[in-house]
């Protein structure tokens, strides 16, 4: 996609402003804006053909996909590969694990990166510029840099393979990243409000939870969704620590199965569609909740 | 990702703390609220760092104890043809995940702004920015298994090439090494170019509309408005996305891992897949250490330049 789509009708080399130009780009929008209109459209729709060939051959049977190939239309409502998919990789427990490791981190997190922020945000405790950067730092890390230390820990305190080892890991990681948001947003946060309540006689502790919290809960609220978001999506760690049935998350069952002999066509693409489904849900929420964010965020 | 541009936001906002009174109460209390928090951090975070700059020190299979080497392991990389792939291979991932989806991504949320956006109905503009943006929800795992079936050589593109009639073009494009790169570049574009479309997007939504109506009025074309009031408008989120999207593709991973494995001959490794296979393949734990701690100084080390320049920028700015 390249800028020759010489959008309200000036040529991108444009000639210097002035009044012939002028009256040309008027006389050419109306048909510029169109053309600016259809290749925009383009793009978009060529983003949307791995989906649009994904539901294709989901529900198309794998005779079919052999003899006909994976832009014909399906003959019949296909849904074996989907069962497949569902029964082998037993989705619902995945559905689980991944909601169960996503959901507690981005709690948990939200939870750790409050009390960090707290401390240096409002608190203003002594060097806590290095201290931020520090967190700063850690949100850059490659996780190669951690996990083999980590796998090593894990296995020596029996933690390996299961689902809490993970929930702790990326409590941490994402709490990092928390930590360093909220610092900053706390660092704004309206001294009178603090000075009023401490002249009330209240400690440290109420005015977190009474003054401090009902404050940034739209802030907190669009936290906890970005962890939920990446830790459902997170790879690398879960590889390594997952390594069965019963622990899994769906990013891994899925990457598992990748080059098995039983994942045909339908059965992938049925796979990666049912796997897209909750990811596009939390989309939704995402969505909602974000504006809701900066709605709040405004009307102060 | 995409809380990067509140985060600068926010980091913009923040007056400067240095010159307020101190709250009664002073430190002592508040070090507690950090108590948690930093033995998590040692644990998860600082001890395995450490200690993963120690292992690149040492040969270790991951029983027994570690044999202390010195820099032998710093040595082999040096000559260690597939580490020097691996790094130029970022270079390729930089380019597919960085540069593309930026400067693409520039044009089009100011052609979905201020052309789409404001000739067109709004709604218009949201339903083609969800399009391009799609991708980005999907986990990038996932996304890697649909692209790996759609470039098999019995997969979709040659499908559809062989329904248009370029069926000459067929190809085993992950499967080749001549085209295993572009082919990967070409799934990562994909997957990156909503990101900095939305975030230039809600940038464009605080720059003042009156500045592009009276430069309309002065007869400035579109590509001048660009240069003129987009670009300078909304560098910071430019710095940000550029930052954040450049060490995502020093750290990419899932998509290598679920596209190709590195492969073919490591025509796609890179250093994060390298260092895996190195770990828990080979079980060369020394081996892998060394290609962990490389790539995070590199890390730090350009993220560190990212925010030297952006400070500096800033620093001209106010200057004017």
């Amino acid at each position: 996609m390249s800028v020759t789509a010489t959008p309200t009708g000036t040529p991108v080399t444009a000639p210097p402003p002035g009044r012939p130009a002028r009256a040309r780009d008027r006389h050419h929008r109306g048909a510029g804006r169109w053309i600016v209109l259809a290749v925009v459209t383009v793009g978009a729709l060529l983003m949307l053909v791995p989906f649009a060939f994904m539901l294709l051959n989901a529900f198309k049977p794998p005779g079919q996909y052999s003899t006909e190939g994976p832009l014909s239309w399906p003959s019949e409502f296909y849904t074996e590969g989907l069962r497949a998919y569902w029964t082998q990789v037993d989705f619902p427990l995945k559905l689980w694990n991944s909601t169960l490791i996503a959901g507690s981190v981005a709690v948990l997190a939200v939870v750790v990166s409050l009390l960090n922020a707290y401390a240096l945000g409002i608190g203003r405790v002594r060097g806590r510029l290095w201290i931020v950067g520090l967190f700063l730092l850690a949100n850059m890390l490659p996780q190669e840099s951690l996990v083999y230390p980590l796998y090593y820990f894990a296995k020596e305190v029996g933690l390996y393979n299961t689902r809490l080892v993970v929930i702790i890991i990326f409590t941490v990681i994402q709490s990092a990243f928390g930590t360093y948001l909220l610092a900053s947003v706390l660092g704004t946060f309206p001294r009178g409000l603090l000075e009023a309540a401490a002249l009330d006689g209240a400690g440290t502790w109420t005015v977190l939870w009474r003054v401090v919290l009902p404050n940034v809960r739209p802030t907190l609220a669009v936290l906890l969704v970005f962890f939920f978001i990446w830790t459902w999506n997170e790879f690398l760690i879960p590889l390594v620590m997952l390594i069965d049935n019963q622990t899994q998350t769906i990013p891994v069952a899925l990457a598992s199965l990748q080059g098995d002999r039983l994942m045909d066509a339908p059965t992938t693409n049925a796979g990666a569609l049912i796997s897209l489904v909750p990811a596009i849900v939390f989309f939704l929420i995402f969505q909602r909740t974000l504006s809701r964010g900066i709605t709040v965020g405004a009307e102060k | 990702m995409a809380a990067s541009d509140t985060l600068a936001a926010a980091d913009r906002a923040a007056p400067d703390h240095g010159t307020r009174r101190r709250r009664r109460g002073g430190d002592a209390t508040y070090w507690l609220y950090l108590v948690p928090g930093t033995v998590l951090f040692v644990l998860v975070i600082g001890g395995p760092l450490l200690f993963t700059g120690y292992l690149s020190l040492t040969r270790w299979s991951g029983v027994g104890d570690p044999t202390f080497v010195g820099l032998e392991n710093y040595q082999r990389l040096w000559t260690d043809e597939v580490f020097w792939t691996s790094f130029r291979n970022t270079l390729a991932m930089i380019v597919a995940m960085v540069v593309a989806p930026t400067v693409v991504g520039l044009v089009l949320a100011a052609l979905l702004f201020d052309t789409i956006g404001r000739r067109f109905r709004p709604r218009t503009a949201a339903a083609l920015r969800a399009a391009f943006y799609l991708p980005q929800v999907l986990p990038v795992v996932v996304a890697g298994i649909v692209w790996g079936w759609i470039l098999r050589p019995d997969g979709a593109l040659n499908g559809a090439l062989d329904a248009i009639g370029l069926g000459a073009l067929r190809h085993d494009w992950l499967g080749d090494p001549d085209t295993a790169l572009p082919a990967v570049m070409g799934v990562m574009i994909w997957v990156q170019i909503g990101y900095p479309v939305v975030v230039f997007m809600a940038a464009l939504q605080r720059v003042d509309p009156e500045l592009y109506e009276a430069a309309e009025l002065d007869g400035a074309g579109w590509w001048h408005r660009f240069r003129a009031i987009t670009l300078p408008q909304i560098r910071p989120e430019t710095f940000v996305v550029a930052l954040t999207c450049t060490i995502a593709a020093m750290k990419v991973f899932g998509p290598i891992y679920a596209l190709t494995r590195g492969g073919p001959e490591n025509a796609t490794n890179v250093p994060s897949y390298f260092a895996y296979f190195t770990f828990f393949k080979k079980l060369q734990v020394g081996y892998g250490s060394a290609i962990s701690t490389v790539l995070t100084l590199i890390i730090v080390v350009v993220a560190l330049l990212f925010i030297r320049a952006q400070s500096r920028a800033e620093r001209r700015d106010g200057g004017l």
